[in-house]
């Protein structure tokens, strides 16, 4: 589902990731630790096709980009730290927006609506909703062309436990989908993954799978 | 692609219209210079060439409004990133933010062309109207496609406000040279010029030129 | 090919019989021209950036505008000039060719500062080559434009130098030569300059975090 080999992305002359490799297999959970700034968002950005890579190869969903990028958007999700809707319309607007993007009728925005509890005020415009329904709408967004892989760039910020019982179906382990997710909380992060990379400073000094890793080598990475 | 460019013109003229930011600023401004004009020339009426370089220098330093405000919205909100997670041409936000422009130069004109007839303009505007529309027709689709160019370039750098009019002033001088030549004999007291087709096969090279360039490069400003 | 440069740039003042506006003439024009190819050229390389992500055709098209920009300052100062001694104004508008001229000077004139405007390097590099290409594009459409708009008062420099005699052709020629050769000289150097700059510091950057 994933493979990267000696993935490097520049960012001018600082590498931002350097020489990273790792692969993933369908249904799978990645975790990326790391500190702020380490390259997990950058990773995620990636994956997700927004950037391409400087050099190394990348194959997602068995194509390689940057080269099929354009087979690859449209199966992928990306829930980063903005929610990419606009403030001034409503969740709703934004959805059906979203959706005539990706060829998708209004049924599966009202269906994604209902799944995050935003029926009530989906017509309220995004900026007089709390920052927790906003980044509902956004996991909405994310979620509604039913994507086979998710990028999930800290998801549950924002949120409150019920709303991450909420959207577990959605982006949670149960969901089915193939996910990478960063994270800093060695506790549930661990606990969800079936993979978990450790960066720092672009470096991948970590990739192991999950039973294998202990908490102090992910403490470890934020020292 | 259609589709594509339908639902994010829709998507385009949504956000204006709840936000109000284009279209009243720059039909404000455009009144506004109109005034400042009278009392610039001391003059209460214009005609002819004068007529002309008002009307257009008017047009164009409000179109530069528009200019800096076209993609302030997804610069700031993550409007590109979500659209280009989209498996679509990415040729479609260049159409759609083209003819949103347009659109905004549109209605900008169906205020201040009246505003200018009314407020300074001495001949009557009748029977200049069916050559004047045909000239702003042109030159609308050649600012629209120069406007959103530059704004797309101008918006992902510092000091954004000051750098799109910068770089698109020069570049639009072919349009306003044309547009105020061709406009001037209609503004003429008795109405003594009719259209030149020169100006009008010049403005038209103008947009085919531009309008192939801009759909040939647009794609690598948003890509990363 | 100094030594050339220097053989030529002499050879044409020696070859001078006429007053000092003509010379300024061998000067603008050929400064003009050799300049708007310029112009032109890192357009052209601006393609070859976009389409080979090469950055140094990045590098190649931003020496050839910058070189350019610097001779248009010297067309202007000496358009300027020519123009204060033919019609007795230090500038006017009646000249197609310099009024064009001036156009284009204004829009290269915001290269550099939309460059540094622009903080990631590979982006900065894209963005600019884009402009490049548009601004190329631009450059015979203005002539144009502004030409139909000028009232042929004068004639036109470009055509005028078709009916010189001989040896005031030989001499022009000469001079677009050796002014061509010029800013071909000054090009390779400033590349060769910046190159070096870009070297040392990536590799002072390696030793410094080593």
């Amino acid at each position: 589902m994933i493979e990267l080999e000696a993935l490097v992305r520049r960012y001018g002359e600082r590498e931002a990731l350097s020489d990273v490799s790792l692969s993933l297999a369908t249904g799978q959970t990645l975790v990326v630790f790391g500190p702020n700034g380490a390259g997990k968002t950058t990773l995620l950005r990636v994956l997700s096709t927004l950037l391409r890579p400087h050099s190394g190869r990348v194959t997602v969903l068995d194509r390689q980009l940057p080269q099929d990028a354009w087979a690859v958007r449209g199966r992928v999700g990306l829930l980063g730290h903005e929610p990419l809707l606009y403030r001034e319309l409503s969740a709703r607007e934004n959805l059906r927006f979203h959706a005539r993007l990706h060829d998708l009728d209004s049924a599966r925005v009202e269906e994604l609506l209902a799944a995050v509890a935003l029926t009530e005020r989906a017509d309220e415009p995004l900026k007089s909703l709390s920052r927790g329904m906003v980044q509902r709408a956004a996991i909405a967004r994310a979620t509604l062309h039913d994507p086979e892989l998710l990028l999930l760039d800290e998801p549950y910020a924002n949120l409150d436990p019920t709303a991450i019982d909420l959207v577990a179906p959605l982006i949670g382990a149960e969901s089915g989908r193939t996910r990478v997710l960063s994270s800093h909380d060695p506790a549930s992060g661990l606990a969800q993954a079936d993979v978990v990379l450790g960066l720092r400073a672009g470096r991948a000094v970590l990739v192991k799978a999950a039973g294998e890793v202990e908490h102090q080598e992910i403490a470890g990475l934020y020292r | 692609m259609k589709r594509t460019v339908g639902a994010l013109l829709r998507k385009e003229l949504l956000v204006e219209l709840r936000t109000l930011e284009s279209i009243p600023g720059m039909s404000l401004f455009a009144v506004s210079t109109l005034v400042v004009f009278h009392f610039a020339l001391q003059r209460s009426t214009v005609d002819g060439d004068l007529a002309a370089g008002v009307l257009w220098v008017t047009l164009l330093f409000a179109a530069m409004l528009g200019l800096n405000r076209l993609f302030v919205a997804d610069a700031e909100q993550g409007g590109f990133d979500g659209f280009l997670l989209a498996p679509v041409d990415r040729t479609a936000m260049l159409l759609a933010k083209s003819l949103a422009l347009l659109t905004y130069l549109i209605v900008l004109e169906i205020v201040a062309v009246p505003a200018f007839a009314l407020l300074l303009l001495g001949p009557p505007l009748g029977p200049a109207l069916p050559g004047l529309l045909a000239v702003l027709a042109l030159a609308d689709v050649g600012l629209a496609i120069i406007g959103t160019l530059i704004a797309a370039l101008a918006v992902q750098t510092r000091a954004r406000d000051l750098l799109g009019p910068l770089l698109a002033l020069p570049l639009l001088v072919p349009i306003v040279i044309a547009g105020a030549r061709a406009t001037a004999p209609l503004l003429s007291v008795g109405h003594t010029g009719a259209l030149s087709g020169r100006w009008l096969a010049l403005l038209a090279l103008y947009d085919l030129v531009f309008g192939l360039i801009a759909y040939a490069v647009f794609d690598f400003l948003l890509e990363d | 090919m100094g030594i050339a440069l220097g053989l030529v740039f002499f050879y044409a003042p020696i070859e001078l019989e006429e007053g000092l506006l003509q010379k300024i003439f061998y000067l603008h024009v050929p400064l003009a021209i050799v300049s708007l190819c310029g112009f032109i050229i890192g357009g052209i390389m601006a393609i070859a950036h976009l389409r080979t992500r090469d950055r140094r055709w990045d590098l190649r098209s931003y020496v050839a505008i910058h070189m350019s920009l610097i001779f248009g300052v010297a067309v202007l100062l000496t358009g300027s000039i020519w123009a204060r001694g033919s019609w007795g104004h230090w500038w006017v508008w009646s000249e197609p060719t310099l009024v064009s001229y001036l156009i284009v000077f204004l829009l290269y004139a915001t290269y550099q500062p939309l460059r540094f405007a622009i903080e990631d390097p590979e982006r900065q590099a894209r963005y600019a080559s884009v402009f490049a290409i548009v601004a190329g594009a631009f450059v015979p459409l203005n002539f144009l434009a502004v030409r139909l708009s000028t009232a042929y008062l004068h004639p036109r420099v470009l055509g005028s130098s078709a009916n010189l005699p001989g040896s005031m052709r030989f001499t022009f020629l000469v001079s677009l030569v050796a002014i061509a050769l010029l800013f071909a000289t000054l090009c390779s150097y400033e590349l060769t300059a910046k190159r070096t700059r870009m070297l040392l510091r990536s590799r002072s950057r390696i030793l410094g975090f080593q």
